[in-house]
């Protein structure tokens, strides 16, 4: 070997493949402004639509006269439920299993609900044009607390469900309720609790709050009459759903509908969904023959497309005197709003909530869950978690917090007794889930350790002394969080939207001078998948990641997938691009020994090429096998070097982690510092450290606004109060604690290259983190429980029902 | 999240702005940072057929020092205000102040006119200015007349400025050497309006209170002078039972709203919080 051949080190390093920190790609155009989103998209003749919205949470609508709006120049056309009816489209079915208006179809049931499309030559006229449309409104009882949702007297919501006592989820016990959802063992936790030494009872609510993504939703439709064909460029989480749906609801042949997700601004699950703006888009270009351009604005995407938890939890614990927990019961009071317009699997109305068991080994559990309508927006979408993960997450977190008062043990030496051991995996939960792999004890410990976990202990119980002395108006609270995410949804024997089983795709061709384009069924919406998808094609056929073009969110050129949310990519579509390598791989090997004139069972695979057993100067490399695949191939095979895999996959995978928050607390004003964030991810086997360390942080980021102020608010006339980022907390730079982040690796058994997919663990176990640690910190003044959000006015008046101001 | 149609009008001159308010009355407003009147547009709450803006005219941009007072004409930015070395020297309680408000981005754009002529009970420097004791200058169709800030505000965004007039300038009395001050501003993020603050002038002479001045913002639907406070303090040693008295003094006469900031009662003591912290603070600052 002479000086210039590389060594092995240096060809692996040039592939930059798996568990590199490589740079994203991505970023060299959103960092120079130049992404292409929705908005960029100029068209010719495009127009605009804009919506007329209720000023009412609950009312019936009597009159829409859009006579004086069609005056104005420039107004092309206004739609209403009436129009929509024509084509079949007033209404329209969700992801739940429920029907949604398109437009208000003789009431409104939220405010700021969708009532008249507006179509002018540009959005300032139809904004005009909006002032323009006369609504009269007859005002009805409006109901916005869950609690008073199946009250006797309560008031219709639904007046088209009238009499249907059988919902989609089985059967409904009141004119406002949606669904029963029960999980579990009853009489066996029952039982648990009959035989328990001790017991513990808390309601635990996860208030409503919302994705908030940068870029709002928004979409393009374009109706080509002449060739019969649809085009949509949207904000779209899952493209192929978006055109399957599209297809069914407009009888337009799938093959004839394009649907393009273009550069996406964040999406956290609030970009999953179909809303009243993209059919008005698509009705309004049908009906005038150009493309029509659909834009939220803030304060649309704050109040209206999608909201987040709403969660009303009463979580009952039963144990021994030595803390071993013997049962779980919890019953979720579920405030869909208006329309059950949850994105969860079909068979799933509270998603994955039956995750609720945590972390912990539950001999017997029980859970019940009964969604009910209020006079809000729709929505319940899974924001940066896998399905109703968070709020499952943050309940059990909390119950086992308050269980450790209970018996007055540590808080994380309950969790180290009651953790399902290693051995244990793979482990089979009381609610029904098969826990893929996991090492807890370690986790906890090396982050007990890290942090100084008995120090802090120590520093606190002073600190409580000497608040209680009148030497400080701080105190110090310490939040353990051990959370199992379940994620990478899923089998196809237990989910699927609409009917389509979660699968996910790639497609990777490999061209004659050894570059690729490989193009997947999941769509990017910051994750980096351009970069990532690429490091694990590098490292599975051996050809550098820069010569690697990854292609998403384009239907037509892009194999099915169901798209990006709920941590499944990586899970799902990663398996998948793994397995398509691998193909092509299994078939350079063929070429491969054609070339070297040996037996394809001589060979074996070296970094970026085939080497003969035993001799490694007899080689190819993937780039002279690629030519190869093209120019010569061996006789009887077909040319070319490309391969589809569609991946089912065999489980779920469970992602883990530690997570400990060090606050401070001014009782005086209750503002709230965190002193320290440590955070211990484990996903498996880790492709790009940099995106996963980027992840965590964006994932605690959001956390941290959500446990300490992030709400949506509605007073009882069901205004929605603060919806604009004036008063929605999405903290600054300035605002967001400093992240410690840190790791273990326990792969996925079942996942091709163990990877368990991370993006949004920050966010399930960053929320119990916080909220423990403002809890723990009173914990000393007689506390149990402090609901979230934990802004300031909030820790005060706890404060000051704790006789904390003296 | 658009506004409706306006006339856009750019004077050069302030006579020539008034002109264009006098001949369009009500339907017309002047336009300076835009912060807050923009946003009323983009709302639909605030219609001005005609928008004049005042960033063309050279004559209100400055600050000058008349010996006794500053004068800081109404176009001056925040960032300016900051960057400002005979405000840093003279009234640093003003680059306290305006360091607290926004961010950068907004300072550059925001004035001192504008801030203090809306009227917005949010706005950091109406309270600052009665703290102050300054003056406003009000230009309209028959000359100047100047109104004390002490005296300006009615209710939220109702002031005593004409639709005919324009805020032009703000003449602040320089307080003596050696004061201390303090502008304690409780807000739950950049951007964010104070859930409640306080602004503190005083002057010690040997540990005792000779002169103290006090203004609360955000706690009412005007910025408030909390004169009684003030006096309570004044001859004392800033001891803790009378800034007790002090403070409830000044608690009294909030009466904020209730809104995601907080419920009034938490807003009220947050005042009283801000105001003690704002005195001890001073308190540190001061030559005795």
């Amino acid at each position: 070997m002479n000086d210039m051949t590389p060594t092995r080190e240096q060809r692996e390093a040039a592939l930059e493949g798996m568990g590199c920190k490589r740079k994203r790609v991505e970023d060299i155009r959103f960092t120079q402004g130049k992404g292409q989103y929705v908005d960029d998209l100029k068209l010719p003749g495009m127009v605009f639509g804009d919506f007329v919205r209720s000023p009412y949470a609950h009312a019936k609508i009597t009159r829409i006269d859009a006579s004086e709006a069609l005056k104005l120049p420039g107004v092309i056309a206004v739609l209403t439920a009436e129009d929509l009816k024509g084509v079949n489209l007033a209404w329209m079915p969700t992801l739940a299993g429920d029907v949604q208006m398109v437009l208000a179809d003789g009431k409104v049931l939220y405010q700021n609900q969708e009532v008249a499309f507006v179509v002018a030559e540009n959005r300032y006229i139809a904004d005009d044009a909006i002032q323009l449309v006369e609504v009269e409104y007859e005002e009805l009882p409006v109901l916005t607390d869950p609690f008073k949702s199946m009250d006797a007297d309560a008031p219709v919501l639904r007046p088209d469900l009238d009499g249907k006592m059988e919902g989609a989820h089985g059967p409904r016990k009141h004119h406002n309720h949606i669904f029963t959802w029960e999980v579990g063992d009853r009489e066996e936790t029952d039982k648990a609790f009959s035989e328990a030494d001790v017991t513990i009872k808390e309601l635990i609510s996860y208030h409503r709050t919302h994705p908030s993504p940068l870029e709002t939703c928004q979409c393009v439709a374009s109706m080509d009459k002449i060739k019969g064909e649809l085009t949509v460029w949207g904000t779209f989480q899952a493209p192929h759903v978006i055109r399957t749906v599209a297809s069914l609801l407009s009888t337009i042949p799938e093959q004839k509908i394009h649907v393009i997700a273009p550069d996406i601004g964040g999406g956290f699950g609030n970009k999953v969904g179909a809303y009243p703006g993209y059919i008005c888009a698509i009705v309004a270009s049908i009906v005038t023959g150009v493309p029509v351009k659909w834009v939220e604005d803030r304060m649309e995407n704050l109040s209206t497309t999608s909201f987040a938890r709403d969660y009303h939890m009463t979580a009952e614990i039963a144990a021994k005197n030595d803390g071993t927990v013997t049962g779980l019961k919890v019953h979720v009071l579920a405030d869909h709003g208006g329309f059950d317009a949850c994105a969860d699997p079909s068979k799933w109305p509270a998603g994955f909530f039956n995750i609720v068991t945590g972390s912990y080994d539950f001999p017997a559990a029980h859970l019940e869950v009964d969604g009910v309508y209020t006079n809000k927006a729709p929505g319940g979408v899974a924001y940066r978690c896998s399905f109703r993960v968070t709020e499952a997450a943050y309940c059990i977190e909390r119950a086992m917090d308050i269980l450790a008062q209970k018996l007055d043990m540590d808080p994380a030496d309950l969790r180290m007794k009651n953790f399902v051991k290693a051995e244990q995996f793979p482990y089979h939960s009381a609610l029904g889930w098969e826990y893929d792999s996991g090492d807890y004890h370690t986790a906890m410990q090396k982050a007990m350790d890290t942090i100084g976990y008995r120090e802090l202990r120590a520093e606190q119980k002073a600190k409580q002394e000497a608040f209680k002395r009148g030497e400080t108006r701080e105190i110090m609270g310490i939040g353990v969080s051990f959370f199992t995410e379940i994620v990478g949804a899923g089998p196809s024997k237990n989910c699927d939207i609409l009917g389509v089983a979660m699968f996910d795709s790639a497609e990777i061709r490999v061209h004659p001078t050894g570059s690729v384009i490989s193009r997947m069924g999941t769509k990017s919406q910051g994750q980096g998948h351009e970069t990532t998808w690429a490091q694990i094609i590098a490292t599975e056929i051996g050809i550098p990641a820069a010569d690697i073009m990854v292609e998403e969110g384009n239907t037509d050129t892009a194999p099915y997938g169901l798209g990006t949310y709920g941590s499944r990519s990586t899970p799902v579509a990663g398996a998948a691009i793994a397995l398509a390598s691998r193909k092509i791989r299994n078939k350079a090997q063929m070429i491969a020994a054609h070339m070297l004139e040996v037996s394809e069972y001589d060979l074996e695979w070296d970094v970026d090429g085939f080497q003969v057993k035993g001799n490694p100067q007899a080689r190819k490399s993937m780039k002279e096998i690629a030519w190869a695949a093209y120019h010569a191939p061996p006789p009887g095979m077909e040319p070319g070097l490309e391969a589809v895999s569609y991946y089912d996959p065999p489980n779920m995978t469970y992602p883990f982690g530690a997570y400990l928050c060090v606050m401070d607390i001014d009782v005086d004003t209750g503002v709230a510092k965190t002193r320290r964030f440590y955070a211990l991810d484990d996903c498996g086997t880790r492709i790009n450290p940099m995106i996963i360390e980027g992840q965590v942080h964006g994932g605690l980021t959001e956390a941290f606004a959500i446990a300490m102020g992030q709400e949506i608010r509605y007073d009882e006339m069901g205004n929605v109060l603060g919806a604009s980022f004036m008063d929605f907390f999405l903290p600054t730079a300035v605002e967001t604690p400093h992240w410690e982040t840190d790791f273990t690796v326990t792969p996925s058994p079942h996942h091709p290259i163990g990877a368990k997919g991370v993006g949004e663990s920050p966010n399930v176990g960053g929320v119990p983190a916080f909220s423990n640690a403002v809890n723990d910190a009173f914990k000393f003044l007689g506390s149990t429980h402090i609901q979230m959000p934990h802004d300031a006015w909030r820790i005060w008046q706890a404060a000051k029902e704790l006789g904390a101001h003296g | 999240m658009i506004p409706g149609a306006f006339t856009y009008h750019r004077p050069s001159s302030v006579a020539e702005a008034v002109a264009i308010l006098v001949s369009h009355g009500d339907e017309a407003r002047p336009l300076s940072g835009g912060h807050s009147l923009i946003p009323m547009m983009k709302l639909r709450m605030a219609a001005p057929e005609h928008l004049v803006d005042l960033g063309g005219i050279a004559d209100l941009k400055g600050i000058t020092d008349d010996g006794d007072t500053i004068t800081i004409r109404a176009m001056t930015t925040q960032h300016e205000l900051i960057a400002s070395d005979l405000l840093a020297q003279k009234l640093p309680i003003i680059r306290e102040t305006s360091l607290l408000i926004a961010d950068p981005q907004i300072r550059y754009v925001g004035t001192l006119g504008g801030n203090v002529a809306n009227g917005d009970p949010g706005n950091d420097m109406p309270a600052l200015m009665q703290c102050l004791d300054a003056a406003y200058v009000l230009t309209g169709p028959e000359g100047d007349r100047e109104v004390p800030a002490r005296d300006f505000y009615e209710a939220a965004y109702f002031t005593t400025l004409a639709p005919d007039e324009i805020l032009t300038a703000v003449r602040i009395p320089v307080p003596p050497a050696g004061h201390g001050y303090a502008y304690e501003k409780l807000k739950r993020k950049v951007g964010d309006y104070a859930t409640a603050a306080a602004a503190v002038v005083l002057t010690l002479d040997g540990g005792t209170v000779s002169f103290c001045s006090i203004a609360l913002t955000n706690v009412a639907d005007t910025p408030l002078y909390a004169q009684e406070a003030g006096e309570i303090l004044t001859g004392s040693t800033l001891d803790a039972e009378t800034v007790a008295r002090a403070v409830a003094a000044a608690e009294e006469i909030t009466e904020p709203a209730s809104d995601g900031r907080g419920p009034a009662e938490y807003r009220t003591k947050m005042a009283g919080v801000m105001l003690q912290r704002a005195l001890a603070r001073a308190a540190t600052r001061a030559a005795s």
